[in-house]
C-alpha cells in the first residue's frame, strides 16, 4: 500500500496535471502543481543570465519594469564595465547599459536595451515574508543557461531580518532574507520569488564553509523593500552609499538598548540625542537590540530622514534624523572602480557569543561567479570576441564621470525634473529681473520678498533685511533665525533663471522622503557659493515643494516648504511658504503673488 | 484557498486512518504537499510555534575551524536542554540562548558519548519544550524541516534557521575510519537537505506538522569521496539514554567527599602518563602509556582520550584523578576511551604496579 501510493504520488510529479491515470491523487495536489507550473512559468519571462560583456563570467538579473530596467548584484557587474549581455527566456540576448551601484547593499541597476515591453517582476512586499514561506529562486547557477533558460531551485525561507557581516569589503547585507532554495556561484543577482511569484529579494550570498562553493542550504537575498527604498537613487545613475545614523547604541544592564557614543557633528545630536537616551524605534520599527538598529539603518540611503523615538528620564521623544553617509565618496569610487573586487576570504567576524553583540559566527561570502570547475564557461551562445566593440547603443546611452555609474541617466533626470518644473512656472522667457513675493504672514501682516542676481530683500511687518550674494553664501544667513532664508530663496531663483548648466554643480540625488509628504520625492541636489541646495520635486507634477540649503555639511539647513500650489496667470505658484530651521519654525507665508519682473 | 485547506483536513482524516493501520509513509508523502498547496500558514504556523523549544548553545570553541556554538532543543518545562556531545560544552558553564533572548548559565547533567548526545539544566521554569515521548517515527519519504542554529546565523533573541527536506532512508550509520568518523553506530535519518552545518549538531528535526522525530548530529565528512552526510539520530534511540542521564547515570557531578579509600589508585600506579594540563580543564588524553603497566597490559593507547571511568563521566585531567582517588588501589576499574572515532572499553584488574 504504501508503495503504490508514493508511486502515484511520482507519477504525479512527472505527468502534466490533468493528464488520466493519477485517479488517486488528490485533486488538491494536482491542481497546487498546476497552479505552481503556471507562477514558474509566468515568473521565468522577466529572469535575466548576466554575461560579462568580455565573455568572462556572469551571473543573472531579473526585469523589473518594461523599459528594461532589471536588479543583479554589484559584484556581478563589477568586473564587466559599464555593459552586459543578458539573455533572457525569449532566447534573445539583449545589450545592456550599466545604471546605478550600490557596493554596499551589493545591488546594481541595469537597463537592458532595445525594447519598450520587457516582461517584468511584479515587486512583493518582503516584510510581509515569514520563515516558513515557500519561495523560489531563479537564475544561471553554474551559467548553465546556455539556451538562456533559468533554473529554479524551490525552498523555505529559513530567517528573515538576518544581519550579515561585511566580509572585508564594503558589503554588508542588512535585513535580508535567507533562504534553503539552492543558491550557488551564477546565481547571484537573480530573483527570489515568493510562492506567488512576486519578486521579493535579489540573491547573492550563501554560507560557505569547508564545502566548497556550493549551496549549503544557507543563502542570502537583499530584501526587495531595501531595494525600492534604493531604486530612486540607482536610477539617477550614481554610486549610492548607505548610511549611518551618527550614533552606536548597545544593551545597558537592564538589557535597554541605549546611545552609547554619539558623534557630536551628527544630526542625532543636534536634534537632541545623547549618551544613554534608550532607543525606542527607528523608521517606524520597534528597536529592541542593538542589532535590529543596524539592520533597520542599513536599508535606507544616505540623506534620508526618519523618524527616531527616544526615551529619557520617562519621557518619551519623537524626533526626525537626516542619516550621514556611511563611506567617503573616494571609499565607494575605489571599490567601484577597484581592480575585481570579488571578496571570497573575508576577514573572520568578530568571535562570537551569545550576547549577540558583534557576534554571528557565520563565514558567509558574496558568491563570486566563477564556475566550480574553471576552464568550463559556457560558450557565449553568439562567440563574442575577447575585446568586443562596444555596441553603438550602448555608447548613445552611456556618460562616464567620476562618481557616478553612468551619468546619463543623472543628466536625463536633471533635465526632466528641471524642465517641468520651469515649465510649470510658465514662459520665463524675457523675465530674468527681480522675482517678487508678497503675502501676508500667519499674524495676517503684510510681508514682501524681492530676489535678483544680487542679492535679495526681506520686508516683514517688524524688520527690513537685506542682503547681498558675494562669494561665500554661508557668510550671512539673513534673516536672523531663519538659518538663511534669502540665500535659500536666491538659490531657487537662480535654478529657475540660470539653468541646469549656469547654476554651479548640480546633480539629481534620486527619490527620498520629504517631511509632511507621502510617498517619496524627486530630489535635485545643487551647490554654489559654498552651500548645498536640496531641491524636492513632486514626482508626478514636477512641482516644487520643498527646499533646504545646507551652509555646512554639519549644521541644520534653512526649510522653506511650498504647497497650495495654484494656477495664476497660466503659472503654477505656490499659495504657502513654511520656513523651519532646527527644531523651530521661522514663519509661515501666504502668498498672494509671485511675479517675475522683465530683464533689467 | 479554501478548497485545498478542506482537502488537507480530508487528508489528515485519512492519515488518521491510516496510521491507525500502521501505514504512517504514504500519508506523510501526500498530507504535506496539499499543506503546500494550502501556502504559507501550514509551515509559517509550525515554525513560529516551534522556535520557543529551540535554543543556542555556546561554549568552548572558536578557533581553527571550530564553532563556539551548537543547537539544542528544550525537553523539560524546567530547563533540560538536549544537546550534541562535543568540544562545545567542554568548558566549566555553557551559555544557552532561549529564543525570546533570554541568557542562562547551564550546567552539564551528564552525556552519553557513544550517542553523543548530552542533557544540560538551566536554571528556569515554564518553558516551552517537546516532549520526547510524544515524538513520531519517520520513514524514508517523510517530509521534515530542521531546526538548528546553524552558522551561528541567528544571535540574541533571533529565531534560529529552518530548513526543509525528505527522510531519505533510515538506516544504520556505517561509521568507520576515514569514513564518517564518528563512535556512533545506531540507526540515524539521512536527510536529503544540507542540515549538518556548523552549529546545527543538537537542533530538531520535526514532521511538516512540528513533531519532533529526531535532533541533528555533527558534520559527518566521507575522506575519501569528500561528500559530506546529512543525519539525524531517532528520538527512538534517544528515550532511554536521556531518562538514564536524567536519573544520574553516567552521572557528571563530581561527588563531594564520600568515603575516600584510604590506600587510592593513583595515575602513576596504572602506568598512564597524561597530557601537561595547559588549561583548567585540559581534556583527559593518554600522553604515554609505561611500559608493562596495568593500563598497557589492557591495551590503552597514546593519544586515547579518557571519556569514562567507572560510568562516570570524566571531562579533565583533573577530574580524572580526583575520581581516581574514589577507587581503591586493588580494585578493577572500567575505562571508556575514545580512540579516533571509536569507543573503546577496558578493565584494568587489580591495578599491581
Amino acid at each position: 500500500m504504501n508503495v503504490c501510493v508514493v508511486l502515484m504520488v511520482f507519477a504525479a510529479l512527472v505527468v502534466p496535471a490533468g493528464a488520466t491515470g493519477v485517479s488517486a491523487v488528490d485533486p488538491a495536489v494536482l491542481e497546487a502543481e498546476a497552479r505552481r507550473v503556471e507562477i514558474i512559468d509566468q515568473a521565468k519571462q522577466s529572469v535575466v543570465a548576466v554575461f560579462a560583456a568580455t565573455g568572462r563570467g556572469g551571473g543573472s538579473g531579473v526585469v523589473i519594469a518594461p523599459d528594461g530596467l532589471a536588479l543583479t548584484n554589484f559584484h556581478v557587474v563589477q568586473p564587466s564595465g559599464h555593459w552586459l549581455k543578458c539573455g533572457m527566456a525569449d532566447g534573445r540576448i539583449y545589450d545592456a547599459v550599466l545604471v546605478g551601484l550600490d557596493p554596499t547593499g551589493d545591488v546594481a541597476l541595469v537597463q537592458l536595451l532595445g525594447r519598450d515591453d520587457f516582461p517584468c517582476a511584479t515587486l512583493g512586499d518582503s516584510d510581509e515574508a515569514r520563515p516558513g514561506d515557500w519561495v523560489f529562486a531563479m537564475g544561471n547557477p553554474f551559467l548553465l543557461a546556455t539556451n538562456l533558460q533559468p533554473t529554479v531551485t524551490y525552498g523555505i525561507l529559513s530567517g528573515t531580518h538576518r544581519y550579515q557581516y561585511p566580509s572585508g569589503t564594503l558589503l554588508e547585507y542588512t535585513d535580508c532574507l535567507q533562504t534553503d532554495a539552492a543558491i550557488n556561484p551564477g546565481n547571484s543577482g537573480g530573483p527570489l520569488f515568493d510562492a506567488e511569484g512576486r519578486l521579493i529579494g535579489i540573491n547573492g550570498r550563501c554560507s560557505f564553509e569547508k564545502r566548497g562553493r556550493v549551496s549549503v542550504g544557507v543563502g542570502y537575498a537583499v530584501s526587495i523593500n531595501q531595494i525600492k527604498n534604493f531604486l530612486g537613487s540607482l536610477a539617477s545613475g550614481r554610486v549610492v552609499d548607505h548610511a549611518t545614523l551618527g550614533f552606536r547604541a548597545s544593551f545597558d544592564d537592564d538589557g535597554r538598548v541605549v546611545v552609547d557614543e554619539i558623534l557630536e557633528s551628527s544630526d542625532a545630536f543636534r536634534r537632541g540625542l545623547r549618551y544613554g537616551d534608550e532607543i525606542i524605534r527607528f523608521a517606524g520599527r520597534p528597536i529592541d537590540s542593538p542589532n535590529a538598529l543596524k539592520n533597520v539603518v542599513g536599508i535606507f540611503p544616505k540623506g534620508w530622514r526618519l523618524p527616531v523615538s527616544y526615551r529619557r528620564d520617562a519621557q518619551r521623544y519623537d524626533t526626525l534624523v537626516r542619516l550621514a553617509a556611511l563611506h567617503h565618496e573616494s571609499q565607494l569610487w575605489d571599490a567601484v572602480t577597484g581592480p575585481n573586487v570579488k571578496p571570497r576570504e573575508g576577514p573572520k567576524p568578530p568571535d562570537k557569543g551569545p550576547d549577540g553583540k558583534d557576534d554571528r559566527g557565520d563565514r558567509s561570502k558574496p558568491e563570486g561567479d566563477t564556475p566550480p570547475r574553471p576552464g568550463e564557461l559556457p560558450v557565449m551562445p553568439h562567440g563574442l570576441a575577447k575585446k568586443p566593440k562596444v555596441p553603438e547603443v550602448i555608447q548613445q546611452h552611456y556618460t562616464a564621470r567620476r562618481g557616478y555609474a553612468n551619468y546619463f541617466f543623472n543628466r536625463r533626470h536633471q533635465e526632466r525634473l528641471w524642465q517641468g518644473w520651469t515649465a510649470s512656472l510658465g514662459d520665463l522667457d524675457g523675465t530674468a529681473g527681480a522675482w517678487l513675493v508678497a503675502g501676508t504672514t500667519s499674524g495676517g501682516k503684510p510681508f514682501r520678498i524681492e530676489l535678483d542676481e544680487r542679492g535679495g530683500r526681506i520686508e516683514l511687518p517688524s524688520d527690513q533685511i537685506g542682503w547681498t550674494a558675494d562669494g561665500d553664501l554661508a557668510g550671512d544667513l539673513a534673516p536672523p533665525h531663519s538659518g538663511g532664508l534669502l540665500p535659500a530663496l536666491y538659490l531657487w531663483r537662480r535654478l529657475a533663471t540660470a539653468g541646469l548648466d549656469r547654476f554651479g554643480e548640480v546633480h539629481y540625488l534620486g527619490t527620498a522622503p520629504l517631511v509632511g509628504h507621502d510617498g517619496l520625492v524627486d530630489v535635485l541636489v545643487a551647490t554654489h557659493g559654498g552651500v548645498t541646495c536640496r531641491f524636492s520635486f513632486d514626482r508626478e507634477e514636477s512641482r516644487l515643494l520643498a527646499l533646504e540649503m545646507f551652509p555646512a555639511d554639519d549644521a541644520d539647513p534653512c526649510e522653506v516648504y511650498f504647497g497650495d500650489y495654484r494656477v495664476v496667470d497660466g503659472r503654477v505658484v505656490p499659495g504657502t511658504m513654511e520656513v523651519r530651521f532646527g527644531d523651530e519654525t521661522y514663519g509661515r507665508f501666504a502668498i498672494e503673488s509671485l511675479s517675475f519682473a522683465p530683464d533689467s | 484557498m479554501s478548497r485545498p485547506i478542506r482537502a488537507h483536513k480530508e487528508i489528515k482524516w485519512a492519515a488518521a486512518l491510516l496510521v491507525c493501520l500502521g501505514t504512517v509513509s504514504a500519508v506523510d508523502w501526500a498530507g504535506p504537499a496539499v499543506a503546500r498547496a494550502a501556502s504559507r500558514d501550514s509551515l509559517v504556523g509550525v515554525l513560529a510555534e516551534l522556535q520557543p523549544k529551540i535554543v543556542k548553545v555556546y561554549g568552548a570553541g572558536g578557533f581553527r575551524g571550530l564553532e563556539a556554538y551548537q543547537s539544542g532543543i528544550l525537553i523539560s518545562e524546567r530547563g533540560h536542554v538536549l544537546t550534541a556531545w562535543s568540544y562545545v560544552l567542554d568548558t566549566d558553564e555553557p551559555t544557552v540562548v532561549l529564543d525570546d533572548g533570554r541568557k542562562f548559565p547551564a550546567r552539564l547533567v551528564g552525556a552519553d558519548p557513544q550517542l553523543e548526545i548530552a542533557v544540560l539544566k538551566i536554571d528556569a521554569s515554564g518553558l516551552a519544550h517537546f516532549d520526547l515521548d510524544e515524538a513520531v517515527d519517520a520513514t524514508a519519504g517523510t517530509r521534515v524541516l530542521a531546526l538548528s542554529n546553524l552558522f551561528g546565523v541567528a544571535a540574541a533573541g533571533e529565531p534560529v534557521s529552518a530548513q526543509h527536506g525528505v527522510v531519505s532512508v533510515r538506516t544504520r550509520l556505517d561509521a568507520r575510519r576515514g569514513t564518517f568518523d564518528t563512535p556512533y553506530h545506531g540507526p540515524v535519518y539521512v536527510i536529503d537537505a544540507m542540515t549538518n552545518n556548523p552549529g546545527a549538531a543538537g537542533g530538531a528535526l520535526v514532521t511538516f506538522e512540528g513533531r519532533l522525530v529526531g535532533v541533528l548530529g555533527k558534520e559527518l565528512r566521507d575522506a575519501r569521496s569528500s561528500t559530506w552526510l546529512n543525519y539525524a539520530v531517532p528520538i527512538g534511540e534517544l528515550r532511554e539514554p536521556v531518562e538514564r542521564i536524567l536519573a544520574g547515570h553516567p552521572a557528571a557531578d563530581v561527588k563531594p567527599e564520600e568515603q575516600k579509600p584510604a590506600r587510592p589508585l593513583t595515575l602513576a600506579r596504572l602506568g598512564l602518563v597524561m597530557v601537561p594540563e595547559v588549561l583548567p580543564r585540559t581534556p583527559p588524553y593518554v600522553d604515554l602509556v609505561r611500559g608493562d603497566s596495568p593500563a598497557a597490559r589492557a591495551g590503552l593507547k597514546p593519544d586515547d582520550l579518557v571519556v569514562m571511568l567507572n560510568g562516570r563521566l570524566i571531562q579533565s585531567c583533573q577530574a580524572l584523578r580526583e575520581e581516581l582517588a574514589r577507587v581503591d588501589r586493588d580494585a578493577a576499574i572500567r575505562l571508556s576511551v575514545m580512540r579516533g572515532p571509536q569507543l573503546l572499553e577496558f578493565t584494568i584488574e587489580g591495578a599491581q604496579p
